[in-house]
């Protein structure tokens, strides 16, 4: 099995080394040969066989980071689009593949997976905002990132911090959903495409098989 | 469903935890990282760190701590004390904290609170508020802001500061009770009650465990989304499992995930 390198999108959006450091984890204990690279530079984003694109803070704050990368969206759309390779979106990261957010003020997103990103809206007033925490998936449709992952009532937990949520337009996009006083989307897919609302590099076991999973995922 | 968060906390000064952490098998008990890793596998829901260094030259020390256990541990982690700044958030996030607590500074400043929520989200702003109750036996209960420790009085109404730095940004309130801590007599319910009644934003009930019923009735009683405790867990009174078992047996719904990862945590 020859090396893959794994490009960790680096602008400005926090620290990505504890995000790198699972990334490792999970492929040396999964046996997998992988270089994981935090990266701002372009040419490393479109060259690389499997991409991450993290995101905390505002979405308009994190759409703003990317756009000062000279390249950076246009080596994204490359690898995901054209070349079809395996793409992840984490947070905000996840809610930046949507067409646009409305936190603050509305921002156009990557509109690879259509919808708004929009507030959360509890039917239950007394849930408190963020929906910060640990809390089960819901699976809507198998996906292999979740292969092998206990989900459901009963299953493994994977950790949300987060005021705004991916309301996507098509249905068969939403992989899983969480439950807080309705369904909120915990991950998206399309093709080679996925997102996580939750922090896989947080999430102890779900989130070291998810990444497991990703490293090894042939869409 | 979202489930109650248990979240020990390391009392942290000159770079090692104050009192040290008692587990069977822990080579240093002093190491904050070396504590951190034990209750990642031990599957507590989020860390905390309370820095109580009185210097500004040691922070360089609590930064390297934070950045150390970040690449240790895939669990969230949360890093106070000494916070007065902007910049002192920028520095704890890029060493690998995932939220910042400010206490002090945000009772001098409250639009600290706001301009670090929109420089990196309210997700990982924290305000600390220490309370000591100051209205008699027989007066509706009031509390009062109290800084440096307990020591020093502010006038402040707690419950009316938790509404206001809510409102300025942060993401989630950590509510100490200064009459409770350390009497290992329980959380003060009705202080953490007042103040999760008057915010939409999560509670973290701290002060004053003496046993896993307190963690209970802080969440049943308080209102808390999420229990903070130290020497319980430190000294080995409980585990953070047997917390969970406690809790869950209560009827309340706690993470039960067993540990991190099939690779166990090096003891």
């Amino acid at each position: 099995m020859s090396t893959e390198t794994v490009a960790i999108i680096d602008y400005g959006s926090g620290n990505l080394h504890s995000a790198a450091k699972a990334f490792e984890r999970a492929a040396r204990e999964s046996g997998r040969d992988a270089r994981i690279c935090l990266t701002s530079d372009p040419e490393v984003v479109a060259a690389a066989d499997r991409v991450v694109l993290p995101g905390v803070g505002a979405y308009a704050d994190c759409r703003r980071g990317l756009d000062a990368v000279p390249g950076m969206v246009e080596a994204m759309t490359e690898v995901a689009q054209r070349a079809g390779r395996p793409f992840l979106g984490i947070c905000v990261g996840m809610q930046l593949l949507a067409s646009r957010g409305l936190e603050y003020e509305t921002t156009p997103g990557l509109g690879w997976i259509p919808g708004d990103v929009a507030p959360i809206q509890p039917s239950d007033p007394t849930l408190k905002i963020p929906h910060m925490g640990w809390n089960t998936l819901r699976v809507a449709r198998d996906h292999a990132l979740l292969a092998g992952i206990p989900t459901g009532e009963d299953g493994l937990h994977a950790y949300f911090v987060h005021s705004f949520a991916l309301a996507a337009e098509r249905p068969e996009d939403v992989v899983a959903q969480a439950e807080y006083g309705g369904p909120v989307t915990a991950m998206v897919a399309r093709g080679n495409i996925a997102g996580t609302q939750f922090h896989p590099e947080k999430s102890q076991r779900l989130g070291l098989a998810l990444i497991a999973n990703f490293l090894a995922w042939r869409p | 469903m979202l489930k109650t968060r248990i979240i020990p906390c390391l009392d942290v000064k000159d770079g090692r935890v104050v009192k040290g952490v008692r587990f069977e098998g822990l080579r240093d008990a002093g190491d904050p990282v070396e504590a951190a890793k034990v209750y990642d596998a031990a599957g507590a829901d989020e860390l905390c760190f309370l820095d109580i260094t009185a210097s500004r030259e040691a922070r360089g020390t609590l930064l390297d701590i934070v950045s150390r256990t970040a690449e240790a541990c895939f669990m969230p982690l949360t890093v106070g004390g000494g916070v007065r700044t902007v910049e002192d958030v920028r520095a704890l996030l890029l060493a690998g904290a995932d939220k910042v607590a400010i206490n002090t500074a945000a009772v001098k400043d409250p639009d600290l609170v706001a301009r670090a929520a929109e420089k990196f989200g309210a997700q990982c702003i924290v305000v600390a508020i220490d309370a000591k109750r100051v209205s008699g036996p027989d007066e509706p209960a009031r509390w009062e802001i109290f800084t440096h420790g307990g020591r020093d009085p502010t006038g402040i109404d707690a419950v009316a500061f938790a509404r206001l730095v809510a409102e300025k940004g942060a993401g989630e309130l950590l509510v100490t009770s200064m009459d409770k801590d350390g009497t290992r007599s329980g959380y003060d319910l009705a202080l953490t009650r007042a103040i999760s009644d008057a915010v939409t934003v999560p509670v973290i009930a701290s002060g004053g465990v003496g046993g896993l019923d307190d963690l209970v009735a802080g969440v049943a009683q308080g209102g808390a989304s999420a229990v903070l405790a130290a020497s319980i867990f430190h000294f080995g009174q409980a585990s953070v499992a047997e917390a969970k078992a406690h809790m869950a047996a209560a009827g309340l719904a706690m993470r039960l995930d067993g540990p991190a990862s099939s690779a166990r945590a090096p003891l």
